[in-house]
């Protein structure tokens, strides 16, 4: 058995798992700035601490809607890829949980191709389904085809 | 891998370089003393090294070519090419064994007899009459080493073949841990002495006091990360000074401003541990002309110019290859064999001058070579051949445009793959190695005298000063080094943009340069007001940028983009600004890219504007030089002088201070050019007539000097009123006068109005 801790985060009004060891921090991203001819998913660049940070839009990443007007101002999950910082923009970040990882299941065979490349696997709770991401995936797979040349 | 070993390794490489360099130098002037005392030095030293680390197979091989160069330096035997190939050879060899230690920790086995006989047989192969006596007396510096084992070499030569393992053990046992260990043993494993080339050991061994050593071994890593705290620090200081300005007290000014001062002091510092002299990427190149030389038979002076230029060491690393390259270039495909030389009217020696030197924040490269030059015909018909261009297209081209066409991508002209270059892949991988660093390379070639290359690359890449400017709401980054000029468009401004074949142009200085809309390029908004354009050059593209705003100039500490955004060709990274914001940092390769897609009607439009203006160095026009007063030759355009007369003083007619004349049943004004210039008072005057459309004028000159057809390019502004400025012409500085000024004051001597303002309009255009 080996326990692990997920960060739980909303987007789109589904819950999603991301192993907490791979989080560096939660914030507020503020004054991004944009970066034309990037990917869709990409809303741009921030400065955190004096690190370039590249923030990805996850509704964007999961072919959701786009937020609703007023929404409350969205969160930030600090994950560093390849050397690289990037924070996935989330509309809520919600709690730890401890799960046990010999548990995850893989997968329904019927995901979307954009989600199933991004989703190892899912716990069962016991009320619901836990999807669990693959944030290095989630944050830089095929994004930099999506940049015109 | 054993720490001994891995110093070892270090210290060895770096002998090998100067070893390789020197003995070229030595080969080409075989009295250079010092040079062949340092190779022998460095040669004992490896050996020295090897034997106590029990390397037998590089104590061997080390010590064969020792052996060898001993005799050249007792002068037993003659310096010869073979000898020279023979110890660069073994050189080699030492390279590949070490490098096999470097990968596996030990001595790849092999056997080197066939070296070291070759060796032996060299350096038997002079008659050595009094060996053992004269030998132990060699140089004053390193005495005791020399002492110590030179029996040992004299005891080896002697019976002529000498095995391997005779000579080992000889040496071992004359040499080996007696003298060396107990002295190297600790320190050898030190770095310490960085001090040029001479390792640990040669300074233990000649127990010099070494006051010289001031300089340490420090890991590159450690230097990176004092490079990016220090980034951290002036980013962190541009803030506080940022909010210190908005600031009502001003208590904390004193001490941040010294903040300030220290943080650039200790940026500057930090910037300089990380230059290092361009000499280290050229370090190679003798040994490899002098190996193509001989390969090609061809005869070959390499000529290296501002070595100890310095420049950042990850732009270092990032030329040395592109450099090397090129040199093989010049070599194989540039300089011709001795017998074309000769039959072209120069010199069989072929000369390769590779030079470097500072210019603003850049660093410049030039290698220049004398050879055939870049033959356009057969580039055209290579290009055709190649399916980049069509025959028309390519009959189109300029000369300079045809000789550009080398850096397209998968083109050579080699007319046989030789063994050095010629395979396809070549200038084009040179230009996008140099681009990638934010260089730029440019050419220049004249079929039968040779090419130059010229490149321009930054000193640095970690800091770099940007202009910021703002365009879609967004501000940018853009490096000054890519920037030529910023002009000011739009409303009321002296530049007008105007509309060709569906592109945005504007016309300076009588060229044409394409415009390119930052915001609209970008996929962001069109520029609302176009205020300002940056006319950028890249490589020999010349192009503007429109932007809306130009807000500040900011020295910027370049941070990579992640991976994911590593591919938008247009930004080369992104930097925080004062206030603390992300600001992106515009490439101006990829802007170049972007703005050189434009409609074939288009280009063909500036093309022909910049061939039959200020790309002048193709057209040629024909100027009349004349000397007046006191000052540089003159010159002016000889199609807009309407006569030259020669007019007998008496004829001229003087009203005060000025001067006139009956010409043509009309008084015309007579005008100096200069003002220490005084009319003739015998004799005839010379002087150039010029008819307006309702006027004429002459302007007197002391003589009429010569009439030349020459490309003119002026370089310099004008100093004085009546001249537009310097050109060089056959080679001097020529001022070249400005009729239209001197048209502007005749007008007032005629004291005419009304028609006559239409007359000074009809100005050529400077």
């Amino acid at each position: 058995m080996s326990v692990r801790d997920y960060v739980t985060v909303r987007v789109g009004g589904h819950l999603f798992g991301i192993e907490a060891l791979s989080i560096q921090d939660v914030f507020y991203p503020r004054n991004i700035t944009p970066v034309p001819l990037a990917a869709h998913e990409i809303l741009g660049v921030l400065n955190l601490r004096g690190r370039i940070v590249t923030a990805v839009c996850a509704r964007r990443r999961l072919g959701l809607q786009p937020r609703e007007a007023g929404a409350p101002e969205p969160k930030a999950v600090g994950i560093e890829v390849g050397g690289d910082n990037y924070g996935l923009i989330v509309d809520q970040v919600e709690s730890v949980m401890k799960l046990d990882s010999d548990e995850l299941i893989p997968p329904p065979d019927n995901l979307p191709q954009r989600w199933a490349e991004i989703i190892p696997g899912v716990f069962r709770l016991p009320d619901s389904l836990l999807v669990i991401f693959d944030a290095p995936r989630l944050l830089t797979a095929g994004l930099q085809l999506g940049a015109a040349a | 891998m054993d720490d001994l070993i891995s110093d070892f390794l270090t210290e060895a490489n770096e002998s090998l370089e100067v070893i390789d360099i020197e003995l070229v130098r030595f080969e080409a002037h075989p009295g250079d003393r010092p040079a062949l005392d340092k190779i022998f030095r460095l040669v004992h030293t490896l050996k020295g090294t090897c034997g106590f680390l029990g390397l037998g197979r590089l104590e061997s091989l080390a010590h064969a070519g020792e052996t060898l160069l001993g005799r050249f330096r007792d002068g037993k035997l003659q310096v010869s090419g073979e000898a020279v190939t023979l110890v660069l050879k073994s050189i080699d060899r030492i390279k590949t064994v070490i490098d096999g230690l470097g990968a596996t920790g030990a001595e790849p086995a092999g056997d080197d007899s066939d070296l070291i006989t070759a060796l032996e047989a060299m350096a038997m192969g002079a008659p050595p009459p009094e060996t053992s006596e004269s030998e132990p007396e060699p140089e004053p510096e390193p005495e005791q080493q020399v002492e110590g084992y030179d029996p040992v070499l004299g005891r080896a030569l002697r019976p002529g073949e000498v095995s391997t393992a005779d000579l080992d053990a000889a040496f071992a046992a004359a040499e080996g841990p007696v003298d060396f260990a107990p002295a190297s043993l600790p320190e050898a494993p030190v770095p310490a002495p960085a001090a040029e080339t001479r390792p640990a050991e040669s300074v233990e061994e000649d127990s010099a006091p070494i006051a010289a050593a001031q300089s340490i071994r420090v890991g590159v890593d450690v230097l990176e990360d004092m490079m990016t705290l220090v980034s951290e620090l002036v980013l962190t200081r541009n803030q506080l000074l940022q909010i210190n300005r908005s600031r009502s007290d001003d208590s904390f000014s004193p001490p941040l401003q010294r903040l300030s001062t220290i943080t650039g002091e200790l940026q500057d510092s930090v910037m300089k541990t990380r230059m290092q002299p361009i000499g280290q990427a050229w370090k190679k190149l003798p040994r490899i002309i002098r190996d193509l030389a001989n390969e090609l038979d061809k005869k070959i002076d390499l000529v290296l110019e501002g070595e100890t230029t310095e420049l950042d060491r990850q732009v270092l690393e990032q030329i040395r290859d592109p450099l090397t390259h090129m040199v093989r270039n010049s070599a194989d495909h540039g300089l011709e064999g001795p017998a074309d030389r000769r039959a072209a009217g120069k010199a069989e020696t072929g000369t390769i001058h590779l030079s470097a030197y500072h210019e603003g924040g850049s660093i410049v490269i030039r290698l220049r070579d004398d050879g055939r030059g870049l033959d356009t015909a057969r580039i055209r018909e290579k290009a055709i051949e190649k399916g980049l261009l069509t025959r028309s297209d390519a009959e189109a081209l300029t000369e300079s445009q045809v000789h550009r066409l080398i850096f397209a991508p998968g083109f050579s002209t080699a007319a046989a793959i030789t063994n050095v270059s010629g395979r396809g892949v070549g200038m084009d991988v040179v230009r996008s190695n140099i681009e990638q660093i934010g260089g730029q390379i440019d050419l220049q070639s004249t079929f039968g005298s040779g090419c130059t290359v010229t490149i321009k690359i930054p000193l640095t890449l970690a800091i770099i000063s940007a202009l910021i400017v703002g365009a879609s709401g967004e501000r940018f980054a853009v490096p000054q080094g890519a920037v030529l000029a910023l002009i000011k468009i739009g409303e009321g401004a002296e530049h007008r943009t105007e509309v060709i074949e569906q592109v945005r142009m504007v016309r300076l200085r009588e060229q044409l340069v394409p415009l390119i809309d930052l915001g609209a390029e970008l996929g962001l908004t069109q520029a609302l007001q176009p205020n300002f354009v940056m006319i950028m050059k890249v490589g020999s593209h010349r192009f503007g940028v429109i932007v809306e705003e130009v807000i500040d100039t900011e020295e910027i500490v370049v941070k990579l983009l992640a991976s994911v955004l590593r591919n938008i060709s247009v930004f080369s990274g992104a930097t925080l600004l004062g206030d603390g914001s992300v600001v992106l940092i515009i490439e101006p390769n990829g802007l170049s890219q972007r703005a050189g897609e434009m409609p074939q009607a288009a280009r063909r439009a500036i093309d022909a504007a910049a061939t039959s203006d200020e790309d002048a160095k193709i057209e040629r026009k024909t100027m009349l030089l004349v000397r007046v007063g006191s000052g540089a030759l003159k010159a002016v355009e000889l199609g807009q002088i309407t006569r030259l007369e020669h007019v007998p003083v008496a004829e001229l007619q003087h009203l005060g201070s000025r001067a006139a004349l009956q010409y043509r049943g009309k008084l015309m004004p007579v005008l100096c050019v200069d003002d220490d210039q005084r009319l003739k008072t015998e004799g005839v005057q010379p002087m150039l007539v010029v008819a307006g459309m309702l006027y004429t004028m002459g302007l007197a000159v002391d003589h009429i000097v010569d009439v030349v057809e020459t490309p003119v390019t002026i370089e310099l502004s004008p100093t004085k009123t009546g001249i537009i400025g310097t050109a060089l012409i056959n080679g001097r500085a020529t001022e070249i006068i400005d009729l239209d000024h001197f048209m502007i004051m005749a007008l007032a001597e005629h004291s005419r109005t009304g028609p006559a303002v239409q007359a000074a309009q009809t100005q050529e255009a400077a």
